[in-house]
């Protein structure tokens, strides 16, 4: 602007050369910004020498010498706080996980719901996505929690709904098929059947694309997938064993249990979070246009094709994004367990810094587990919006 | 108009923070803020728990109150934070706080690498059990297989998971950060059964729904002295808070209590009139006013009082004195002399 | 053909019964199809089941106004828990005999809010009286001067606290948003790094983590002697967490803005500050209002989560009175009330924001 109009004038003052003028606020703010850094460090450590608190990570090697709840590897008192971070960390994950999956299912669920002809459904939906988003999850943690060991009876008056299934204020405790050697091939023969299946699915492509014939893809996929499995399980002459829950002393014995705090967590974040990912669902469906579902009749798409075929890829360009920040949020929100008492990843930090009196370690450490998931989770669905991102000609 | 705003914000904000500057040692800074700040637990009943009008009440508010008295002549000029587990620490050592009485376990760790002193101990107490009676459970022995609800990131914590490993018996933590949450999700039958100190478990059961139901097990695990905190490297702080402490005991022993402190002025004991600072020279030494016995017995009582009014046999705790009698009743509260 | 269409003009026929007024539009929106009919069904029986009960629960068989002994006995709902211990959980440790003056400091707020509503009083008077209105309610709050007795900030608690953690944490968090938004969009490499690595940051983190953060760590930052009240760090960590997430927001509207309205503004002569200020921003934060309001919801509802770092918000006054012997085990009715109130809060500020955006989006 400047150089324009006055191009006569040999030398501009620097602070009136827009570049020069940059290049002095970004030092001066760096330099702010490295001395607020350095401030800060130096009294810190200035407070934790003077008061002789120790630093460092040199505690994550010591014995731990307290219990957690509900691990998924084995742990116990005697192990180091390494591996009750660790037990956590496993922890964050499993409630994440599964809520995730149960967040999706429940979501698509109401937001197919919200969009419904059925004036009844759609209300009802809308109440649902209207009242949870707006009350804080933290309190709808505590009121499941609440009604979890509240309501339920003691394990000896346990509800047994269906055999093998118990309902008490320990839990939800149920019986799963006894360990057995074929389950190991059972799995194998799972994973053979995902690369067949992943194979077909090329072949499948290309063969339309040479033909024109189109195969039904997902018939066979379905039956390669459950039927490999399955045959495995006759071949070894369909153990049907299965391991019951007791009640043995205080507490069930066998089966698998499901603590209250977990499923209060679980129920907590999944009927929350599904209010959020239901209006993702609704908007993303909403934005593929009329025409779009006309065009693809036009052109002699079958019903059955139309939403898999033309309707959900591009729903799902819109879905992503917005629904992987809301898993983000969910495995964030997660961090709450520390109020209704499940070992989640920030309530064995909690008390590793109460038992260590290291602080800045722990919370060092809550931030950067975090951290970790949010970054790779992103990194991953950066890559796969390129992807699948519509490429404009 | 956005600046108008952003001016209203800074100077409504400016009226929120509340930075104080602390001077070198804590009996001055206190006494320039002109009130104690301590750390309470806040969710104990008999110990430290506000009731319906929102006054604080409890044994370990009533320690913090005797040193506001023996700082200021006034027990009521203090200010109670209530704090959680893993706050406590940090927040002593961050001088966010002038004391800590918040039944705290004296440990060497925690007097160590965390940087803290412990003063004479105000409560002796010990890691039980508390079970439902209809479990019919007479002693922790049986307890394998139990759930236990537990504190996180107590010394509770670690006691318990010794004893169960030292006793080969499998248990299940359930971890509750708020003693609150903890002792109703206790009472709903989430755990078998509840351990904590055992002082805390009368005051659990004391706010059971029917406190009968319930049974301390013969079982006590550990020791807890639980004692108010101070920073390390304040020596004249530690002798005020340590020997506001032992005053409570020593009035007791002496038999002075907040009735007959004002007869008592009149004894003729060369003790006891130096004791209530009718011969100057105590007070003077700690950096405190000579009165400062008077005032704390006269405002908040001896121990036994204190005791008694908090956790005795009239209150919903009916603990018994124990551990916790004068050491000529045979219990452990025992004052160094003031001389 | 014709006369076909001939025949049917003459006879005049009237649309048949079941395709207008109420029967017609049951016909449509409640029986379309088997499925349709069937969901209704189904819904209609639920609701038949459960509403009843409910209602019973909640008004017939509750009681309103007796002892933690009357409500054992009982057989629905136990409001006594609300109306007995309004107080405390609405006011927390604030002095007993003193509660009038948060009160007064919440209608205070209450009036401005709705006066602020509509939007053609949106001038000059306003910001004072916004300025004046936040000085009183500090003012009542605090205490100190005019014979009112101070009354230390460890003492607020319940309602009048989420308000002020809530009103605060906005309103400090959107202009330090913008300014992050920019920050990012900023054409210094420097200046850019730091906003972006700050956002993404405060992104990748639960609040909880800040909020210990703030609560137990950050007095060990400080040089000695220094100490910053509890709720203050509280505000600041929300604050700072809502910030990110208002930037974020605000460069989606940044980035929606086409060249041209730089340009524009730069062909103008504005300066960098100008054409923000008079161009870009007016638009950009205009089509970011639905997202914005439901960053500035979330933040509401997350300041229940000081409740975790042990200071006495709504949410932790009302479990406080849980924990009393007296009020054991009637958690639901408790947690039911603070919910409707976090909802009244959320719900209004949701509509509020949806009028905006109708007002705004009509205005060009």
């Amino acid at each position: 602007m400047f150089a324009l109009s006055s191009a006569s004038i040999e030398k501009i003052p620097f602070w009136l050369d827009p570049k020069k003028r940059s290049i002095i606020a970004q030092v001066v703010v760096l330099i702010m910004f490295g001395l607020l850094a350095w401030y800060l460090v130096s009294t810190t450590l200035g407070n934790l020498g003077k008061q002789g608190i120790a630093t460092g990570f040199g505690f994550l090697d010591r014995e731990s010498a307290f219990e957690i709840g509900e691990s998924l590897i084995p742990y116990s008192a005697a192990d180091t706080y390494a591996r009750a971070l660790l037990v956590g960390v496993l922890n964050t994950l499993r409630v994440a996980l599964v809520g995730i999956v149960l967040t999706i299912i429940l979501g698509a669920f109401i937001g197919i719901a919200r969009l419904s002809g059925n004036w009844l459904v759609s209300k009802l939906a809308g109440i649902y996505i209207e009242v949870m988003q707006d009350i804080p999850v933290l309190l709808q943690l505590f009121f499941w929690y609440a009604i979890f060991y509240g309501m339920l009876p003691s394990p000896r008056q346990a509800l047994n709904p269906i055999k093998g299934l118990f309902l008490c204020n320990r839990g939800m405790i149920f019986a799963v098929p006894q360990l057995h050697p074929s389950h190991k091939y059972i799995f194998l023969a799972f994973i053979l059947g995902c690369v067949l299946v992943y194979f077909l699915r090329h072949w499948a492509i290309s063969h339309q694309a040479r033909t024109g014939k189109a195969l039904p893809v997902f018939k066979i996929s379905v039956i390669i997938l459950v039927g490999f499995p399955l045959l495995t399980w006759v071949a070894f002459g369909a153990p049907t064993h299965m391991d019951h829950p007791k009640l043995h002393g205080f507490n069930f014995k066998g089966g698998v249990t499901l603590s209250p705090e977990f499923m209060a967590l679980l129920l907590g974040l999944v009927l929350y979070t599904a209010a959020f990912v239901a209006e993702v669902v609704r908007a993303g469906i909403q934005s593929v246009g009329k025409g779009q579902r006309e065009a693809a009749m036009s052109i002699g798409l079958k019903p059955g094709q139309v939403l898999p075929l033309v309707i959900l890829p591009q729903a799902l360009r819109v879905i992503t994004p917005p629904l992987t920040s809301q898993m983000l949020n969910l495995t964030k929100n997660s961090s709450l367990a520390v109020a209704i008492g499940y070992p989640d990843f920030v309530s064995v930090a909690n008390t590793t810094i109460n038992q260590t009196g290291q602080s800045i370690e722990g919370v060092a450490l809550i931030m950067a587990v975090y951290l970790i998931f949010s970054l790779s989770t992103s990194a991953f669905m950066n890559w796969y919006n390129k992807r699948v991102a519509l490429v404009e000609r | 108009m956005k600046k108008f705003k952003f001016g209203a914000i800074l100077s409504v904000m400016l009226v929120f923070v509340v930075t104080g500057l602390v001077m070198a040692g804590t009996l001055e800074g206190v006494k320039a803020r002109g009130h104690l700040i301590a750390g309470v637990n806040g969710s104990v009943f008999g110990f430290s728990m506000p009731d319906d009008k929102g006054n604080w009440k409890g044994l370990d508010v009533d320690t913090a109150k005797a040193i506001a008295a023996a700082v200021f002549g006034n027990a009521n000029k203090v200010k109670f934070t209530a704090l959680t587990a893993v706050q406590r620490l940090p927040a002593l050592q961050s001088k966010e706080i002038d004391v800590l009485c918040r039944n705290t376990t004296q440990t060497l760790t925690r007097e160590t690498t965390n940087g803290l002193n412990f003063c004479q101990v105000n409560f002796y107490d010990g890691q039980g059990f508390l079970v439902p009676k209809k479990l019919g459970v007479k002693s922790a022995t049986e307890l394998g297989g139990a759930t236990v609800c537990v504190l996180p990131g107590t010394t509770t914590e670690l006691n318990v998971a010794d004893f169960f490993r030292k006793n080969k018996m499998k248990w299940k933590p359930v971890v509750i950060e708020q003693t609150a949450e903890l002792s109703k999700a206790f009472f709903a039958g989430r755990c078998d059964c509840l351990t904590s100190d055992a002082s805390q478990l009368a005051a659990h059961r004391s706010v059971a729904p029917n406190p009968d139901d319930y049974v301390l097990l013969p079982e006590i695990i550990s020791k807890e002295p639980l004692a108010p905190v101070v920073r390390h490297g304040d020596d004249q702080w530690y002798d005020i808070v340590d020997w506001t402490v032992m005053a409570l005991i020593q009035a007791e022993e002496f038999g002075i209590t907040s009735k007959n402190v004002d007869k008592m002025l009149k004894s003729q004991d060369p003790q006891i009139q130096r004791f209530l600072g009718v011969t100057p020279g105590m007070g003077k030494a700690l950096g405190l006013d000579d009165k400062w016995v008077y005032n704390i017995i006269k405002q908040v009582g001896n121990y036994g009082e204190i005791f008694e009014r908090n956790v005795g046999p009239n209150t919903p705790l009916k603990l018994e004195r124990g551990q916790n009698d004068l050491w000529i009743n045979g219990g452990l509260m025992y004052a160094a002399p003031f001389r | 053909m014709e006369e076909i269409v001939e025949n049917f003009a003459a006879e005049e026929v009237k649309p048949p019964v079941a395709s207008v007024g109420v029967m017609g539009w049951v016909k449509e929106n409640l029986f379309k199809g088997w499925f349709n009919s069937f969901l209704t069904v189904v819904i209609l029986y639920l609701l038949f089941k459960v509403i009843p009960s409910i209602f019973e629960w909640m008004f017939i068989d509750s009681v309103w106004s007796t002892t933690g002994e009357g409500c054992r006995e009982a057989a629905g709902a136990c409001w006594s828990v609300i109306t007995d211990n309004l107080r405390f959980i609405i006011f927390g440790f604030y002095p007993y005999d003193q509660q009038w003056r948060p009160l007064i400091a919440m209608f205070l707020l209450f009036g401005l809010l709705f006066y602020s509503r509509n939007r053609k009083h949106w001038n000059r008077h306003l910001a004072y009286g916004w300025l004046f209105g936040l000085f009183a309610m500090g003012l009542l709050m605090r205490g100190g001067m005019f014979g009112l007795s101070t009354v230390e900030s460890t003492k607020w608690g319940g309602l009048p606290l989420t308000l002020l953690l809530s009103v605060f944490g906005l309103t400090a968090a959107y202009p330090l948003g913008v300014i992050l938004a920019l920050g990012r969009q900023s054409k210094m490499p420097a200046i850019k790094i730091l906003c972006v690595v700050y956002i993404e940051l405060i992104r990748g983190v639960p609040l909880i983590s800040l909020l210990f953060m703030g609560s137990i760590i950050f007095p060990l930052f400080l040089p000695e002697g220094i100490t910053i009240d509890k709720i203050v760090r509280a505000q600041v960590a929300i604050i700072l967490f809502t910030a990110a997430y208002i930037a974020e927001v605000v460069r989606g509207g940044l980035q929606g803005m086409s060249r041209g309205q730089y340009e524009a503004a730069e062909s103008l002569g504005l300066s960098y500050y100008l054409t923000m200020r008079l161009v870009i921003l007016p638009q950009a934060l205009k089509i970011v209002i639905p997202p914005t309001v439901s960053i500035l919801i979330s933040a509401f509802k997350d300041t229940s989560l000081v409740a975790i770092i042990a200071l006495f918000d709504l949410l932790r006054t009302t479990q406080t009175v849980l924990s009393h012997p007296k009020w054991m085990g009637f958690s639901p009715e408790a947690y039911l009330f603070i919910a409707i109130l976090y909802f009244l809060g959320c719900f209004s500020m949701a509509n509020y924001g949806r009028k905006l955006e109708k007002e705004l989006s009509t205005e060009y």
